[in-house]
């Protein structure tokens, strides 16, 4: 690779409070091409809000994000939608379309994003539903009718549907029993090889952390506190980190629970 | 507790949110100009907003043109004026009943519908994920819908002053003793075009506004199912009122002149 030196993607102290309320505060975070980084923090520490600035669901006050080198932060309408097409996006609820069968919604950017036409964008669907492990006879169920999990399968079979070279997981094992939490865990590594791209995971679950990351960064309070190897994440000595992996009430980070 | 705080505070939150629906409306109205547009999407709109509301909408109509008749009679038989009842109930109907009644059954049906449906896939980041799929929310969601709701109103309107006056005619002939060759003839000569025209122009922004305030308080919702509750209560509550004072407004510039 020519650029190779550049990174895929690269946040430089953005900023952002609603309100009173500072949730990103001068938040650094790089990502290498085809590198697979996991955030991890507690419930409301700002990961999803940090996720939706880069996608530009969400503004931030200041700073820059690099998408291959070019600042897209302040990028609206065509030139955001041109930098979104090659962005792929797993949502912790799934974020399903309801109103949609199942391989339209796998289909829904190739054929609203992408110009694809819907006869051969369904065949990319049932193709991309098979890498999720579901058969094609789901294709034409309505989401509601689906368990969590499969809901989940699908929401990632939509993320890769358009093989982007950036996917980002919204709590991937959020709310699934343990074996599914894996299955899932192992598609994301499957197939996120098979596309090679660069991804962002953010998650409090750190069974699956350890399995898809190459290297682990933790937000406290709006900006990034350590980021190491995955391997390191056992001998990071900060104390913050030790208290998020091994799960203790007691330590450095103070929930906010009123006695 | 300072009393000028508060009202600061209100006339700014006013303020914000007037800033926040004009910010909206501009973009749901230049949206309808740019590609791309969802014809699928329109027609779909249409059969929900315009063709599901037909019973209700006709039921009232019915109902309303009956009942103004008895009314109109009562009070023009004390001046020996029976003969105006068609013209006047015709008159009552195109120009006011038809379009308010029909626009306040629609606001209710379908503005609650819009945003609970766009509420709920707020909630549920079905919205977001719209956008990281490349597609506008605006575009696909909104701007359907009011192309959807300018257009079926106005059909919607003339069905119903059809059945309001047709209500009126089995109210005279049954209960009154009309004639009922006599009634058609004279609604016949009573109608007037522009009498129909002004409710459908009327018709047809009342569309505008159910669509605008369904989506504008769907898109808006905050925190889960009771923010979705208070998003359609608003979209209810909100395009009733507005129906109404459009109404007021377009009738005086409409019958300025005359």
């Amino acid at each position: 690779m020519a650029s190779g030196a550049a990174p895929k993607v690269e946040l430089r102290s953005v900023k952002k409070r609603f309100g009173s309320k500072v949730v990103l505060d001068g938040l650094d975070l790089t990502l290498g091409r085809g590198e697979s980084v996991v955030v991890i923090g507690g419930s409301g520490t700002g990961k999803s809000v940090m996720i939706k600035c880069v996608l530009g669901i969400i503004r931030p006050d200041a700073g820059q994000i690099f998408v291959d080198g070019k600042d897209v932060a302040k990028l609206r309408g065509r030139a955001r939608e041109e930098v979104l097409r090659q962005f792929g996006m797993l949502f912790q609820g799934s974020a399903l379309f309801d109103s949609l069968p199942v391989w339209e919604n796998v289909a829904f950017g190739l054929i609203q994003g992408h110009g694809v036409s819907r006869a051969k964008a369904k065949d990319i669907a049932i193709e991309k539903l098979g890498k999720v492990g579901l058969s094609p006879d789901v294709a034409m169920l309505s989401p509601a009718e689906l368990s969590g999990g499969m809901q989940k399968r699908v929401g990632l079979a939509r993320a890769i549907a358009a093989d982007p070279q950036i996917i980002f997981f919204d709590e991937p094992t959020t709310g699934l029993d343990p074996i599914m939490a894996d299955v899932i865990n192992d598609l994301i590594i499957n197939t996120v090889k098979e596309v090679g791209a660069t991804t962002l995971s953010i998650t409090h679950d750190m069974v699956s952390a350890r399995k898809i990351a190459d290297r682990i960064a933790m937000l406290y309070k709006g900006k990034i506190i350590w980021q190491g190897p995955t391997s390191e994440i056992d001998s990071s000595g900060n104390p913050y980190v030790e208290q998020f992996i091994h799960g203790r009430a007691e330590g450095p980070i103070k929930m906010e629970v009123r006695k | 507790m300072n009393v000028f705080a508060a009202i600061g505070r209100v006339f700014l939150t006013f303020l914000g949110e007037t800033g926040r629906l004009a910010e909206f409306t501009w973009h749901a109205v230049t949206g309808v100009v740019r590609p791309p547009v969802y014809w699928r999407l329109i027609t779909q709109q249409m059969m929900r907003i315009g063709y599901f509301s037909l019973p209700v909408v006709g039921l009232t109509a019915f109902f309303t043109g009956g009942v103004l008749t008895l009314q109109i009679y009562n009070g023009a038989s004390r001046y020996g004026a029976e003969n105006f009842v068609p013209v006047v109930v015709l008159i009552g109907i195109t120009r006011e009943l038809g379009p308010v009644i029909a626009g306040l059954m629609v606001a209710g049906r379908v503005a609650a519908a819009i945003a609970a449906e766009i509420g709920t896939m707020r909630v549920t980041e079905q919205i977001d994920a719209l956008t990281t799929l490349s597609t506008n929310p605006i575009k696909y969601l909104v701007v359907p819908r009011i192309v959807a709701a300018v257009i079926s109103m106005p059909i919607l309107v003339a069905i119903a002053d059809s059945i309001g006056v047709f209500g009126g005619y089995v109210a005279a002939t049954e209960s009154l003793g009309f004639n009922g060759v006599m009634y058609l003839n004279n609604t016949i000569d009573g109608l007037k075009y522009d009498d129909v025209q002004s409710g459908l122009i009327k018709a047809a922004v009342f569309g505008f506004i159910i669509a605008l305030m369904g989506c504008y308080n769907g898109f808006h919702s905050r925190g889960g199912a009771q923010g979705v509750g208070s998003a359609t209560t608003n979209a209810v509550v909100s395009s009733s009122i507005l129906i109404l004072a459009a109404n007021y407004i377009l009738t005086s510039v409409i019958f300025s002149h005359g």
